[in-house]
């Protein structure tokens, strides 16, 4: 029942939509459900959907983190700093993690505990963490990492499967258990539906909101690496400007901007489409910029178009009565 | 203390405190760098602030009604193109015309985002998030990716960098910033003097009781997108101008510089405070420390870092010390108004 109650929202749309898409790509081309294409789908915008997935919950909560982009960046530039350095490989991704937490835990001081807006903070951090990535590669990249470190970013390591796909499917699951099956899922929805609310019901805010943007940093950390994996080599621009990008998967995937409502099956969703629509436009010879445009659109009539519903709802039943 | 309470308002404080910051930066920068103090480094940081000051006083504007347009670096980018190209096309153009094609441009598509935010009641962030993307796809798709370069550019605008209004000593004071400072006047006048700009800050404070109470709400949030966007438009000739060569990509990430100049300046990113002269001065603390830095070579990378740092400042120093000094304020000003009467003056730090 409750899932055929959600299929009539925005998840509905979404498949309906999903289902449009792959059916023409199909159409388009007959390799397009090989497992080879799947696999290569998912991994051309895997760092993107890992970070989607913890930046779900913060948007949930009410709040934002515009500085994920930078902290893949910074996680990816300490490790290629640390490594360089004679660092071994294993303290170096360490240390690029740790770098993300670090991050993070600084933007969630910020926010949890001296109360700042999260859009300043983390504005300041998408500036100020690309500036420490910069800081410490200067206009320099770094590569030469262990083979091994290039294998896992670049060759399918379990069956015809990459790590970075099976990180972002064991992510997803533990993500979906958090939001939707746990106590701590039901207080990120209630801080974001009604902070003072959830004060007064004696939810411990601070520690909460402070633990999803350190989740929010290290998860970005991880992403960073693994971008640095599949590329092979460190410059300080690693992943700029994909915040963009992540913000409007979740969004798209019906997460409400003011927090509280949203849930994980439209963002899983919303992957899909993203993916299969870049893809598609891929074969048709659509270029780059104009995929990033169409994808915008859809952005703004996610949202539109049941606004417009809504009205027109509204004006039939004061017809009727 | 009374006095000072009557005379000064908590935003001026701010204003005065990153003008103070302004000038030990200069100073800073002065015992660093060798002919720090010329009218060279002077014209260097004025042309470059221009851009982004322009472009600022539009996002005050939309950030004051509690919205934000992050298109702003993909309309100057438009704007640049555009007016470049048809200048390219047409080198008899009169100036006037070139500069009214830039800010229509700008402003059509403000139209376009304004009434997706008021009409179509979509969340700016959201809008101009999209709009960001979409401008700069029809930019590209628009060009061919091909670029404008200084050759198809008639001489007058390449000169228009370096035309001089007025000689003070040996500090030129070029036309462009002029202009721009004029801009800055004009807006500052209007947010504190015309009913029509307080109606900015009333909106911003609280979208419901001016509604309420009658406010056009949505009038003035369609013309604070469109005043950006024209803003932007016009921060868009002024890029053609100064480095006359300008590619599809030419903007991209500016929008950030300009929410960061209007943060950094005071203006509450939750709307209803906030001044347009604010905005300016963070604008010219970004472009200082941006040419500053860049002048002082081995540190060029600390450029961000310090710009994250400076901007977390800003908004900490904000909700730490200014929320407490305008409680204060508001507490001795419910105290002067009405004197018998116990004014419950709690709730006024909350925002």
């Amino acid at each position: 029942m409750r899932l055929l109650a959600r299929l009539r929202g925005w998840e509905g749309l979404l498949l309906v939509l999903l289902v449009a898409i792959v059916a023409m790509n199909v159409t388009r081309s007959p390799y397009y459900l090989g497992v080879e294409n799947i696999v290569n789908l998912f991994q051309l915008e895997i760092e993107k959907i890992i970070v989607a997935l913890t930046m779900t919950l913060l948007i949930i909560n009410g709040e934002i983190d515009l500085s994920v982009a930078s902290i893949m960046g910074l996680a990816a530039c300490v490790m290629a700093w640390l490594f360089r350095h004679g660092a071994p490989m294993p303290w170096a991704l360490l240390g690029g993690l740790a770098a993300g937490g670090a991050a993070g835990a600084f933007n969630g001081f910020w926010v949890a505990y001296v109360g700042l807006p999260s859009l300043a903070v983390t504005l300041a951090g998408l500036i100020g963490y690309r500036g420490v990535a910069r800081i410490l590669v200067e206009d320099r990249s770094y590569g030469g990492y262990p083979a091994w470190f290039d294998a896992i970013g670049q060759q399918p390591q379990l069956g015809p499967v990459t790590v970075s796909i099976a990180v972002f499917a064991v992510l997803f699951a533990i993500v979906a258990v958090i939001l939707h099956d746990s106590g701590f899922g039901r207080i990120v929805y209630v801080m974001g539906n009604n902070l003072q609310a959830a004060r007064y019901s004696g939810v411990r805010i601070k520690p909460a909101k402070l633990s999803l943007f350190v989740a929010s940093g290290l998860n970005a950390a991880l992403a960073g690496l693994l971008y640095a994996a599949r590329l092979g080599s460190v410059r300080g621009d690693l992943a700029q400007g994909f915040e963009l990008d992540i913000i409007t998967i979740v969004l798209l995937g019906g997460v409400s901007i003011f927090g509280g409502s949203g849930n994980l099956v439209g963002v899983g969703l919303s992957i899909l489409v993203i993916l299969n629509l870049r893809n598609g436009m891929g074969l048709a010879d659509i270029t780059g910029n104009t995929q990033t445009s169409v994808i915008g659109a859809l952005l703004i009539l996610s949202v539109l178009i049941p606004n417009i519903a809504q009205t027109v709802r509204s004006n039939w039943k004061g017809r009727e009565t | 203390m009374k006095w000072l309470q009557r005379h000064v308002r908590p935003e001026q404080v701010r204003e005065l405190s990153l003008l103070l910051l302004l000038v030990v930066a200069v100073v800073f920068f002065g015992s660093l760098i060798d002919g720090y103090y010329t009218s060279r480094t002077f014209n260097r940081i004025a042309s470059s602030v221009i851009i982004i000051m322009v472009a600022a006083v539009g996002q005050t504007l939309v950030v004051l009604t509690r919205n934000i347009d992050l298109s702003v670096g993909s309309l100057i980018g438009c704007a640049a193109y555009v007016t470049g190209h048809e200048l390219g096309l047409h080198p008899g153009m009169h100036p006037l015309v070139a500069v009214l094609i830039a800010m229509a441009l700008g402003a059509a598509a403000g139209v376009i985002n304004g009434a997706l935010v008021t009409l179509g009641r979509v969340p700016s962030i959201i809008v101009t998030l999209g709009t960001l993307a979409i401008y700069r796809g029809i930019l590209v798709d628009y060009s061919g990716a091909k670029t404008i370069t200084t050759d198809t550019l008639p001489a007058w605008l390449l000169n228009l960098p370096q035309a001089t209004l007025a000689t003070i000593g040996n500090l030129d004071l070029r036309e462009m910033v002029v202009l721009a400072l004029a801009i800055v006047a004009l807006f500052q006048f209007a947010t504190t003097r015309m009913n029509f700009g307080r109606l900015f800050y009333a909106i911003g404070s609280n979208p419901d009781a001016a509604h309420l109470v009658g406010l056009p709400t949505r009038r003035i949030v369609f013309a604070a997108f469109v005043l950006s966007g024209a803003l932007a438009g016009l921060a868009g000739f002024m890029t053609l101008a100064r480095f006359g060569t300008i590619t599809v990509d030419n903007g991209r990430g500016v929008e950030l510089q300009v929410v960061a100049a209007v943060v950094v300046g005071g203006v509450n990113i939750f709307g209803g405070s906030g001044t347009v002269v604010g905005a300016m001065l963070g604008a010219v603390m970004i472009g200082t420390l941006e040419q500053s830095l860049f002048r002082l070579q081995i540190n060029e990378f600390w450029r961000d870092a310090l710009m994250g740092l400076l901007i977390l400042l800003a908004v900490a120093s904000d909700a730490v010390i200014l929320s407490r000094m305008r409680a204060l304020w508001a507490r001795t000003e419910l105290k002067l108004i009405a004197k018998p009467a116990p004014a419950p003056a709690s709730g006024g730090a909350q925002r």
